[in-house]
């Protein structure tokens, strides 16, 4: 299939940018990452510089292939990342637009690539458990009701990738940090610092400049785990009961 | 700064707030519709003209009506900082951008919000400000010893004027917008979403949006036909 590209060329955080148009030839049975990859390889024999993406697994774990294809976070496929798009989902003589995550929080550092770090402080401020857990524990030694445990495992399954900011109009990174804060404080085992973790996460969400949520929904259209928003309920329910009720100030 | 403070000024705090003061504004205009409901009761006046002397006198209205403008105000204030914080928020734009994902009401709602803001202003100068300035005529109404404002003579006025019926008109449906997205996120906002009543309060949401404004805009509407015919 013969596909026009216009893909976003951007040399660092302060240049400008703009779309740079390519034709290439690619098999519907490829995968969008296998295409660029083409397109790369065509731009290196041309003794051009290659686009620069993120890629990582390439089986939809890692969450580092971002890109906004079309006006759409990982592009038309709902729930599917770059990677496990295949070129099947287009038709020969598309033009195909490729852009970066757009938000202030996520500054571009090359062509696609962008600065997710601000999402790896939010952990640091609170994603992850400081008991010592020891050994693997037996498997039920915990009992967690099944529902709880298909919730917590749901949002568990957040990759990091940031489509959900990349979706948002306001730039909000609230699906995120609520997967997160619902994936540890729905388990007993987060549930312990539940109050610390959700102040300071949030606190550092808010510090990292993203906007806020307005409820638009279009962050859960577009994960490619398909998170829910109630998610983002629980979180600000937890929010309010740390902030108001709990004895933490942080 | 206080825990208190850094509560209110966080992002989910003045969500908190925007959500509280539209939820007291959702909870206002029912009792608003109804009081101007009488204005359809064909009696010149007089049911209205008696019942805006009471909204006026009556001092637990009035302290009310304090709460009233105090809220508003601070949902258009808060609002617009939230949208300019958003704008640059998301920074740059998309070359090509989707829609398809998202309601134009929830995308839209600082947009719609500044539209009835305008709508208000202009609102208040024809009627409220008119009623304060003691400007109006005098009138005798059933069961009141002193002669009350009418209150009814200026809304006739301006309810047979094409231009404001038009405005009027707008106005509701933009108000419409606004709680199509807004009355379901407000609940949001708190944290209640609910497998069982979620459904129960969207549903709710789209019939208050759709019914109430309509409701308004009934009235200028039957006004301009009667005076029309
Ligand atoms: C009849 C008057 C109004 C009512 C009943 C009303 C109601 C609401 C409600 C219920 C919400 C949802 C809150 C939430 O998502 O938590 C909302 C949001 C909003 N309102 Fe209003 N509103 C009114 C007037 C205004 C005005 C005059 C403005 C002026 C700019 C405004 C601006 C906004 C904005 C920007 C939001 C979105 C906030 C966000 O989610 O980020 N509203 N409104
Ligand atoms: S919530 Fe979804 S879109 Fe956001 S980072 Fe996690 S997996 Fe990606
Ligand atoms: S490359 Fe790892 S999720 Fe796509």
């Amino acid at each position: 299939m013969k596909l026009t590209l216009k893909v976003w060329r951007q040399n660092g955080p302060n240049d400008k940018g703009n779309l740079e148009t390519h034709q290439v030839e690619a098999s519907e049975h490829m995968s969008f990452l296998e295409m660029m990859d083409v397109l790369n390889e065509n731009l290196i024999s041309e003794k051009k510089t290659p686009v620069a993406f993120e890629h990582d697994c390439r089986e939809g774990i890692c969450g580092t292939c971002n890109m906004v294809i079309n006006g759409r976070p990982h592009g038309p496929q709902k729930g599917t990342t770059v990677c496990q798009l295949h070129m099947r989902a287009f038709k020969d003589g598309d033009t195909i637009v490729v852009e970066p995550w757009r938000a202030s929080a996520f500054p571009v550092i090359k062509d696609l690539v962008v600065d997710r770090s601000p999402f790896d402080r939010i952990i640091q401020a609170g994603g992850y458990i400081s008991v010592n857990t020891g050994q693997a524990q037996d498997a039920n030694a915990i009992p967690i009701e099944k529902d709880l445990a298909s919730q917590a495992f749901d949002a568990a399954t957040c990759i990091g990738c940031g489509a959900c900011v990349a979706a948002c109009p306001n730039g909000s990174a609230m699906l995120f940090t609520s997967a997160k804060v619902a994936h540890l404080n729905m388990l007993p085992q987060g549930e312990v610092e539940s109050s610390k973790r959700v102040l300071n996460m949030v606190n550092q969400m808010d510090e990292e400049g993203f906007g806020m949520c307005s409820n638009v929904g279009a962050c859960e259209a577009e994960c490619p785990k398909e998170i829910s928003i109630t998610n983002i309920a629980l979180m600000n329910r937890e929010y309010l009961t740390a902030s108001l009720a709990s004895n933490t100030t942080t | 700064m206080s825990w208190f403070s850094k509560f209110l000024g966080s992002s989910i705090g003045r969500k908190l707030l925007m959500s509280l003061t539209g939820l007291f504004l959702i909870s206002f205009l029912p009792v608003h519709l109804a009081g101007n409901l009488q204005l359809l009761a064909g009696d010149g006046g007089e049911a209205f003209n008696t019942y805006a002397e009471f909204m006026t006198t009556n001092p637990l209205i009035k302290f009310i009506s304090y709460g009233l403008y105090f809220f508003i105000l601070l949902h258009t204030f808060l609002g617009v900082r939230i949208w300019l914080r958003n704008r640059s928020a998301k920074g740059s734009k998309y070359a090509v951008s989707s829609t398809g994902t998202s309601s134009f009401s929830s995308r839209n709602m600082a947009w719609l919000g500044i539209i009835i803001f305008a709508f208000l202003v202009l609102h208040l100068y024809q009627f409220w400000l008119k009623m304060k300035m003691g400007v109006l005529e005098k009138v005798n109404v059933a069961g009141l010893d002193e002669p009350v404002n009418n209150l009814y003579a200026p809304v006739e006025a301006a309810f047979t004027d094409p231009i404001y019926v038009i405005i009027y008109v707008i106005a509701m449906i933009v108000i419409g917008f606004h709680l199509w997205h807004g009355f379901q996120s407000s609940f949001q906002t708190l944290g209640l979403n609910h497998k069982k009543y979620t459904p129960v309060i969207k549903g709710l949401g789209a019939i208050y949006s759709i019914v109430v404004p309509l409701g308004f805009i009934v009235i200028p509407i039957v006004f301009y036909l009667r005076h029309a015919m």
